[in-house]
């Protein structure tokens, strides 16, 4: 393998990003919600404006939960579909670079895309809270960004892998909004019926392990699980036991959700 | 236009710059290509023509390494088309793809930029083959602004990228005009100056047959014919045409003359006589004719086109199956 191909691959979808301020758009909305929830969050108990960076994270986490998935599906899902149909593939392909360089450099050049307007959409919450956090509270807020990236880059690597699978763009995005509705709707409530019918006899640890199917549920738990004040709030005490809930354990959970679909890429992306 | 001297020499395959021997390219049952050996040497301008589905862009695509090989060898530039060392031989391979698709987004100078980064072609190239193209002055706009003739111009250069040993182009001059079609064509011969091998396919069979120094016929994934135009001329027996331009009261003479040496009936035209006949009969005619040479305003001699040669050896093809053609072993 080598790097040059797949930097000037990721350094054309990256520019291409820049300059059809697509980093910029995404940015602002970041900012504008989560300004919105940090100042609103709180509005349901009868109070406005900041309260605590906890009750803070808790709420951006379930707006994270629909928006980013949803946003990394709509970069990725037409990368290599895309080339396809515009007949550019070929044209590619017939230089020095491998299929999997290629696939490579698509995924890194939007990933970094995806990463910076992830990171500039927050940090200005981040600057604007600056006098209400100490340095617990920014450690926090940190993994809270840290983690919203890796779930970016999961659903991410995802989009990749169906834009190998899609036989064309149409058939490319209804697969991306399919698994949108999967993961962020539908997963929840199956894993929810699951338990209802199966009552008492379904024990709490093989539920935990299925969350882990599903790259939301593991953002979900990687945030909520670390702060003591919204734990209990959400009952994941209850389902998650210790062993998985720790920040390393889902962190490599989250890293497999971002290896394996660009593993399945390169292995359906044949000639 | 064809230099004879290249016309029938036969093939040495060590000097030949695109080999393939026996390749077959099978999609379940449908055989796209069906066991084609054929040998390209360095610097020859070869033309690749069939119908829509003979195999033609498969058989392009997997020259390229795009396509996968069912069974065969291809070896292009010296490597073997699906080995290891491949990637090397790519930068010495420029593509136009049919219909070319660039970068609406791009300029045309970061289009070319962007395809050297990936050949590891120097930079201060893309200017020069810019101006090459005649593109010089659109170098800063956006290709969603081009015109198709723009694009293919564009695509043109971005295949010369490199310097290339061998240029593979699929249709290049579809949406070029007339003009720009004949600068096309002499870049062509400065390349194949310089030592540059190209296969081009094209459905203006026209504007093929005075271009090319051989080209092949494949028909249902098979090769029908690889020769030089004037070589398929001879082989495929397909009449020539004379008109003759007569005056009215001198077309009952010619007449009897024509048929009397040639067996054939001449048909009358609006500026006097027509008469199809036998390649091998050429100088009889033109003999029968001698008496009455100072009557006749005007003698035209039609040779069957490259589109009649093609029609007749499809027509062929399809009624019985291919025979091993001598000149490619």
């Amino acid at each position: 393998m080598e790097l040059r191909p797949i930097f000037t691959v990721a350094a054309k979808e990256f520019h291409d990003r820049i300059r059809n301020r697509w980093v910029l758009a995404v940015a602002l909305v970041f900012t504008v919600f989560s300004l919105v929830i940090a100042y609103f969050g709180s509005a349901q108990q009868g109070q406005i404006g900041f309260r605590s960076i906890e009750i803070t994270i808790a709420s951006l986490v379930s707006l994270v939960i629909y928006l980013i998935p949803l946003i990394a599906l709509l970069l990725g899902f037409d990368a290599i579909v895309g080339e396809r149909e515009r007949g550019s593939l070929d044209l590619l392909l017939a230089m020095p670079i491998t299929r999997t360089e290629l696939l490579l450099g698509k995924y890194l050049g939007l990933a970094l895309a995806l990463t910076l307007s992830t990171v500039a959409g927050f940090s200005l919450v981040a600057v604007l809270l600056w006098r209400y956090m100490n340095s617990a509270a920014l450690l926090h807020y940190s993994g809270f960004v840290f983690s919203s990236v890796l779930l970016g880059l999961a659903f991410l690597s995802l989009a990749i892998f169906l834009s190998v699978l899609a036989r064309d763009r149409a058939r490319a995005s209804g697969l991306a909004i399919t698994i949108w509705f999967f993961f962020v709707l539908v997963f929840d409530l199956l894993l929810l019926g699951l338990l209802v019918t199966t009552g008492e006899h379904f024990s709490g640890d093989a539920f935990a392990w299925l969350l882990l199917l599903n790259p939301a549920d593991v953002f979900r738990i990687l945030n909520i699980f670390s702060l003591d004040d919204v734990r209990t709030l959400y009952g994941l005490a209850s389902v998650v036991p210790a062993y998985l809930g720790s920040a390393a354990v889902m962190g490599g959970v989250m890293l497999l959700w971002i290896i394996v679909p660009l593993i399945l890429a390169k292995w359906r992306f044949k000639p | 236009m064809t230099s004879t001297s290249r016309n029938d020499r036969s093939p040495d395959p060590t000097s030949s710059v695109i080999a393939l021997r026996e390749v077959h390219k099978h999609y379940g049952a449908l055989h796209a290509v069906d066991g084609v050996t054929l040998d390209i040497p360095e610097g020859e301008i070869f033309g690749l023509i069939g119908h829509n589905g003979a195999g033609k862009s498969t058989l392009f695509k997997m020259m390229l390494g795009l396509a996968s090989i069912t069974r065969g060898d291809i070896l292009v530039a010296g490597a073997r088309v699906n080995g290891r060392d491949f990637r090397a031989a790519r930068r010495k391979i420029g593509y136009l793809p049919e219909n070319v698709v660039l970068y609406d987004n791009l300029d045309g100078l970061e289009t070319l930029n962007f395809f050297a980064r990936l050949k590891g072609a120097p930079l201060a190239q893309c200017p020069l083959l810019l101006e090459r193209v005649g593109l010089a002055h659109a170098g800063r706009r956006p290709v969603r602004e081009y015109s198709k003739g723009m694009r293919q111009r564009l695509g043109f250069a971005q295949a010369l990228l490199g310097s290339p040993r061998v240029l593979f182009l699929d249709e290049p001059t579809n949406g070029l005009d007339p003009h720009a079609i004949r600068d096309f064509y002499a870049t062509l011969r400065e390349l194949q100056h310089a030592g540059t091998t190209v296969i081009i396919t094209s459905h203006i069979l026209a504007e093929l047959q005075e271009r090319v120094d051989r080209l092949a016929i494949l028909s249902a994934g098979q090769l029908r014919a690889v020769a030089s135009v004037q070589a398929l001329r001879e082989r495929t027996h397909i009449p020539l045409v004379f008109e003759i331009d007569l005056d009215v009261a001198d077309r009952a003479t010619a007449a009897k003359l024509l048929t009397a040496t040639t067996g054939a009936q001449p048909e009358l035209t609006a500026t006097g006589l027509s008469l199809c006949c036998a390649r091998e009969q050429k100088m009889r005619v033109i003999a029968a004719l001698a008496p009455l040479s100072a009557r006749i305003r005007d003698l035209r001699m039609l040779e069957p086109s490259l589109e009649d040669m093609f029609f007749g050896l499809s027509a062929e093809a399809a009624a019985t199956p291919p025979a091993p053609t001598p000149s490619w072993n």
